[in-house]
């Protein structure tokens, strides 16, 4: 049990590769890029500011050490100097209300016309749904959104229980998913690649685990992404998976996962249909591979303790004949 | 230290009555914590509204007449209150007992018409944010009927004590009556709010 | 109301010695259990309430300590995320309403009846009652964290992530009950400094003479009365919710989630005022005390603590920028946020104006205010950048929110709370602390706490979210979190140092003279520590420093009586002398009062009729508490 367990470990640890950048100040998106400029302008103005202060401070009290009996300072030109200062902090502070006012106008919302994706925050994944060209080619994924790059993204956010945040920082700033609100999100960038974000608003016990990818791509590449998403799921193309696939449908699988061209059709978990095409599982906790499907499914609650997906009690052999089928849904 | 004597205080009265006195600030203090509670009541009240489709929600509004009558008789209340200050401050032993019999047959009255008027919101707590809100608002304001009357029942058992011809006892009749004055003055708003603003 | 009733003594014809005798046998508590369990005496009240507190800051900071332990490396497994959730709800919690808000009222408790020159705080036994309730709701939170019922929702509660549907079991109503216990003690406080400044100030502290900490403790006192309402009312719908089904925070059934972050953050921001202002008012003493002059600029300083006060209702938006509320309404709190920095700025040129002007003296509590300069401009710094909404949508719910939070904190109030406690010291106990120790205490602190927190502002930058239990090793955020975690320890000395040094010093220390730093407001002009009675006579006073007219002589009030625990009223603008007034003696009804209300609410988490049948013992507490006993203090 114990080599178990390290194993699995040592599976969620090593994940490399599909990490993406997490970082405000490595913007690769417009907003971000905007905000970014605005954090460089506040951080170097306060900074300039906090130096002049403590100079102040410095010379305070250098000047008066040692000093002994009350000498008579000339009031008045200390009360010049206190409103002088205070004139200077109103004029910077003002300043900087209308900088960050026109960042925000700057950054604008995303026009209604363009591409909407709906992300559901769920305990602790993300449900992405994308509907933008006609009501048969919507489909579903989880953990993972792809875009295309150069163009505006509108994600419209919602929660199906508690507040979560959505907060990819390379791309943009971030924006609550409030349970009965829906908010909007414009989602630009400006280069291909991966782009990691994580839940910001705390959201129970596996908070700490709940990354997103956004993957941004050339429009071309992105178009044959969302082709094979419309897809149903892939046949299982040897025996070995073809039994996963029973074994998942005859297990309590299918009550909690959909994989579309199947009798799965359950609503509570991600779906599942292309889930083999996935860099990452368990909301970016593990790189997606045989290996650490099996180790997913055999134990969930060590890999991402206090997740909502129960053991379902299964052999040796069904569970790596599950994880072969999963491993093929591409 | 040595204390240089520079002022004389041995002819002030041993006892400070209206604003000289410390239960009068407190009581004032006190008033106007609960008041901001009475003001965030309304706010969510208004700010549950706003947000609604159709107000209220999923109810007729409340049924006027508890409601109304029980606003008229909070207000008559003030009256003989008024009276009952009065006589506190001019120390006058026998009228303030009648006066605090009076006022705490006025606490009780309003309690019986309180009962008739959660009914007449139509609704409970427990079937939506509405229901929640009146009721809540209605308990808010009975406890400090319910507070007060209980205050008003002990002075006037003081009043009729060895202990009842003090001035501390009529400042604290007096601050009594102040704070019944409040209990009604902070009702109106939540009787315009709870009765009035759904039929708006 | 004769001059001289039958068995009336007077303090007038009397030697000091005899004085001193009678004003002993009136005032002081009784030794043994039952006079500590009923005294009404401010200052072991106070004494009582800022150990408490100190012992919570303690608590607390094993569990920062905890935390980081765990956040040393990536993918740690010490603590799991259940433990690890009640730890960092505990923290935030415990340090704002067990410790922060509590001890600035504690030493308002202590203080500010001296300094106004009176014998008693306005309602003593409202003041002892206010410290069981404190007592008790602070044990309530740590006996259910111990019993591994900890709340576990966050210091914030958010809904509906602490409502009925996602948090079983009662760890929320826990967390909210406890809020009911400190808000009823923190309310009741408030309003015996409001009532205490306002009507017992010394003969002649005109609204012009109040001492700078007094003012502070007014302004707070007026907050904690204006913003506790709203977390009371938060609190009890929270509590609703979860025990009656009612549905406030459920959207489906026409409640709203952010009504709750609304409600949260309308007392949320006060609150960090509430905790900041009374600092202001103890840099403001130090300050005047080591410079060897008084505050530059006092009008400026009073309108600077009541503007902060007024605007400090005016912010509780920008807690919720990326909530999804309308842009334009967010860019007015943008700039009612950055405007709070005007007052804030008017105060720290104030001081440097002070100090430029003055003789600094560089004594341990100064030390604190220079660190205090330090960080908080810092933090100040970080507040307006947090103000602006863009900035805020990237650091929001990151560590740099934590380390911006902590820098006005820790900064703006615990540095300058332990410079008073180092000032006051031999006030409370009439010993003086190490000035070694406290050179000491105060590097390893000041070095300790800005490595610690200042990383974090660019593990924020960097993305990393607050309350989360570990990190993926593949972020770049384990050399900072190491780093941070070691630097924790160097802070943590700081405190270990100033602890052993308080308790040593308490014991063992030299003995302190009445006035040793030779500071000019009323607490000084008498004995450290001060009898049960204060003032032999109570001071008269004709000056803003009236320590300073003539160190050797003390204007004086004659003719109270000493039979009978006497004060003076005066009058709210002038202090001019309006009566003699008799302060309560002890008494223990305000403990079977808090008993009975701690028994009523810790009950009512359990069933709402436990408010029905627990009111009966309150209500019987509270008459026997009032119902007069006959006492000269009863005269009138």
């Amino acid at each position: 049990m114990r080599i178990v367990r390290n194993g699995l470990l040592a599976v969620a640890l090593a994940v490399s590769g599909c990490s993406g950048n997490q970082s405000a100040m490595d913007p690769d998106g417009g907003p971000a890029i905007h905000i970014a400029h605005l954090i460089i302008g506040i951080v170097a103005v306060c900074g300039v500011a906090w130096v002049l202060v403590m100079v102040m401070l410095a010379a305070a009290l250098l000047r008066g050490r040692g000093r002994t009996g009350r000498e008579i300072t000339n009031e008045r030109s200390l009360m010049r100097a206190v409103i002088a200062a205070v004139a200077v902090t109103v004029v910077i502070v003002a300043a900087l209300t209308v900088s960050s006012f026109f960042t925000t106008r700057g950054i604008g919302v995303p026009e209604p016309a363009a591409m909407t994706i709906t992300v559901r925050g769920q305990q602790w994944w993300w449900q992405v749904m994308y509907a933008d060209s006609g009501p048969n080619a919507s489909f579903e994924t989880a953990n993972e959104i792809h875009i295309p790059v150069g163009r505006d993204v509108r994600l419209e956010l919602q929660s199906a229980d508690v507040i979560h945040s959505f907060w990819v920082p390379s791309l943009a700033g971030k924006q609550d998913l409030v349970p009965g609100r829906s908010n909007i999100l414009l989602l630009r960038a400006e280069k291909p690649g991966i782009y990691r974000g994580q839940c910001a608003e705390f959201c129970g016990l596996q908070h700490g685990h709940m990354a997103v990818l956004v993957i941004a791509e050339a429009p071309a590449d992105y178009e044959r992404w969302a082709a094979g998403q419309r897809q149903t799921a892939l046949l299982p193309s040897n025996p070995e998976a073809l039994a996963g696939q029973a074994v998942f449908l005859g297990k309590p699988c299918a009550a909690c996962h959909t994989i579309r061209g199947t009798s799965a059709h359950g609503k509570t978990g991600p779906d599942l249909t292309h889930i083999g095409s996935r860099l990452t599982l368990a909301a970016g906790l593990v790189e997606t591979t045989r290996g650490s499907l099996a180790a997913w499914i055999a134990d969930p609650q060590t890999v991402k303790p206090g997740n909502n997906m129960p053991t379902v009690a299964l052999t040796g052999v069904e569970l790596q004949q599950i994880s072969t089928y999963m491993e093929g849904l591409k | 230290m040595n204390h240089t004597v520079v002022l004389d205080v041995a002819d002030l009265p041993e006892h400070g009555l209206g604003s000289a006195s410390q239960t009068y600030w407190g009581t004032l203090a006190f008033m106007l914590i609960e008041g901001t509670g009475f003001a965030l009541s309304i706010v969510v009240y208004l700010y549950l509204m706003s947000l609604a489709t159709q107000w209220p929600l999923g109810t007729a509004p409340p049924d006027l007449l508890a409601g109304t009558t029980l606003t008229a008789l909070l207000i008559v209340s003030l009256v003989p209150n008024l009276f009952l200050a009065r006589w506190a401050r001019h120390q006058d032993l026998w009228k303030v007992r009648i006066g605090l019999i009076v006022m705490t047959v006025l606490g009780v009255a309003p309690l019986v018409l309180r009962a008739f008027e959660f009914p007449a919101m139509h609704i409970k707590w427990d079937q939506n944010a509405y229901g929640s809100i009146v009721w809540v608002m209605l308990g808010l304001h009975t406890t400090h009927i319910i507070t007060n009357l209980v205050e008003t029942a002990v002075l006037t058992a003081l009043m009729f004590s060895r202990h009842g011809d003090s001035p501390r006892r009529y400042g604290d009749v007096s601050d009594n009556a102040m704070y019944w004055n409040f209990v009604v003055i902070t009702w109106l708003p939540m009787y315009a709010c709870l009765y009035w603003v759904p039929r708006l | 109301m004769t001059r001289h009733k039958e068995g009336d003594r007077r303090d007038t014809a009397l030697n000091d010695a005899e004085l001193q005798r009678c004003l002993t046998a009136t005032w002081s508590t009784p030794a043994g259990l039952w006079g500590a369990l009923s005294t009404v005496d401010h200052k072991i009240i106070g004494r009582r309430y800022i150990t408490t507190a100190f012992v919570f800051l303690a608590l607390g900071g094993v569990l920062s300590l905890l935390m980081r332990l765990q956040l040393a490396q990536p993918e740690a497994r010490f603590i799991g995320p259940d433990r690890y959730n009640q730890i960092f709800t505990m923290h935030g919690t415990n340090m704002m309403f067990l410790f922060a808000v509590p001890v600035m009222q504690a030493m308002a408790i202590y203080l500010v009846p001296l300094m106004v020159g009176t014998r008693n705080i306005a309602f003593p036994r409202l003041n002892a009652f206010s410290y069981w309730m404190y007592l008790a709701g602070g044990l309530l939170l740590w006996v259910a964290f111990a019993l591994d019922v900890g709340p576990d929702v966050g210091w914030f509660a958010y809904v509906p992530l602490s409502g009925p549907q996602y948090a079983a079991g009662k760890r929320a109503d826990i967390w909210a009950q406890m809020i009911t216990f400190t808000e009823v003690s923190a309310l009741a406080v408030a309003v015996e400094i409001v009532v205490t400044v306002f009507k017992q100030r010394a003969p002649g502290m005109s609204l012009d003479r109040i001492p700078l900490f007094v003012w502070s403790m007014l302004v707070t006192s007026f907050l904690i009365i204006l913003a506790m309402p709203a977390i009371m009312i938060a609190s009890t719908a929270l509590i609703l919710d979860r025990l009656v089904g009612t549905h406030f925070f459920n959207p489906a059934e026409g409640g709203d989630v952010l009504l709750w972050q609304h409600l949260f953050w309308f007392f949320g921001h006060p609150e960090v005022y509430i905790i900041f202002l009374p600092a202001v008012g103890m840099v403001s003493t130090i300050v005047a005390t080591f410079t060897r002059r008084p505050v530059f600029g006092y009008l400026g300083m009073v309108m600077a603590l009541i503007a902060t006060g007024i605007l400090a209702f005016g912010l509780w938006v920008h807690h919720m920028f990326v909530a999804g509320l309308p842009r334009l309404g967010e860019s007015f709190f943008t700039a009612s946020s950055m405007a709070i920095a005007v007052p804030a700025g008017l105060q720290i040129f104030c001081w440097l104006a002070t100090m430029w002007a003055g003789r600094p003296i560089f004594k341990t509590p100064f030390l604190f205010v220079i660190g205090f300069m330090v960080i908080f401009v810092i933090g100040g710094m970080t507040g307006v950048m947090v103000a602006s909404v863009p900035f805020d949508t990237q650091v929001h719910d990151t560590y740099f929110v934590v380390a911006h939070f902590h820098y006005v904190l820790v900064g703006g109030a615990v540095f300058p709370l332990l410079g008073a406690i180092y000032y006051w010291f031999p006030k409370f106990t009439g010993r003086m602390m190490s000035e070694t120790l406290g050179r000491w205490t105060f590097g390893l602190m000041f070095t300790g706490f800005n490595l610690t927190f200042f990383p974090m502002h660019i593990l924020g930058l960097q993305g990393m979210p607050r309350r989360i239990y570990t990190y993926q090793p593949e972020m770049p955020w384990s050399g900072l979190n190491m780093f941070i975690s070691l630097s924790a320890i160097i802070l943590a000395l700081g405190f270990l140092m100033f602890f052993v040094d308080a308790i040593r010093s308490a014991r063992s220390g030299s003995a302190a003279p009445a006035n040793p730093w030779g500071a000019l407001t009323l607490e000084w002009a008498t004995s450290s520590p001060p009898p049960a009675y204060n003032f032999m006579h109570l001071p008269v006073v004709s000056s803003l420093e009236p320590l300073a007219d003539d160190p050797d002589i003390l204007p004086v009030a004659s003719g109270l009586r000493i039979d009978r625990r006497e004060l003076l009223i005066t009058s709210v603008v002038q202090a001019v002398p309006e009566a003699r007034e008799s302060s309560p003696g002890d008494s223990i009804w305000p403990l079977w009062a808090a008993a009975a209300t701690s028994v009523t609410l810790i009950w009512s988490i359990f069933t709402p009729w436990a408010v029905v049948w627990g009111s009966i013992p309150v209500a019987i507490a509270l008459i026997g508490w009032f119902w007069p006993k006959g006492v000269v203090e009863e005269d009138a």
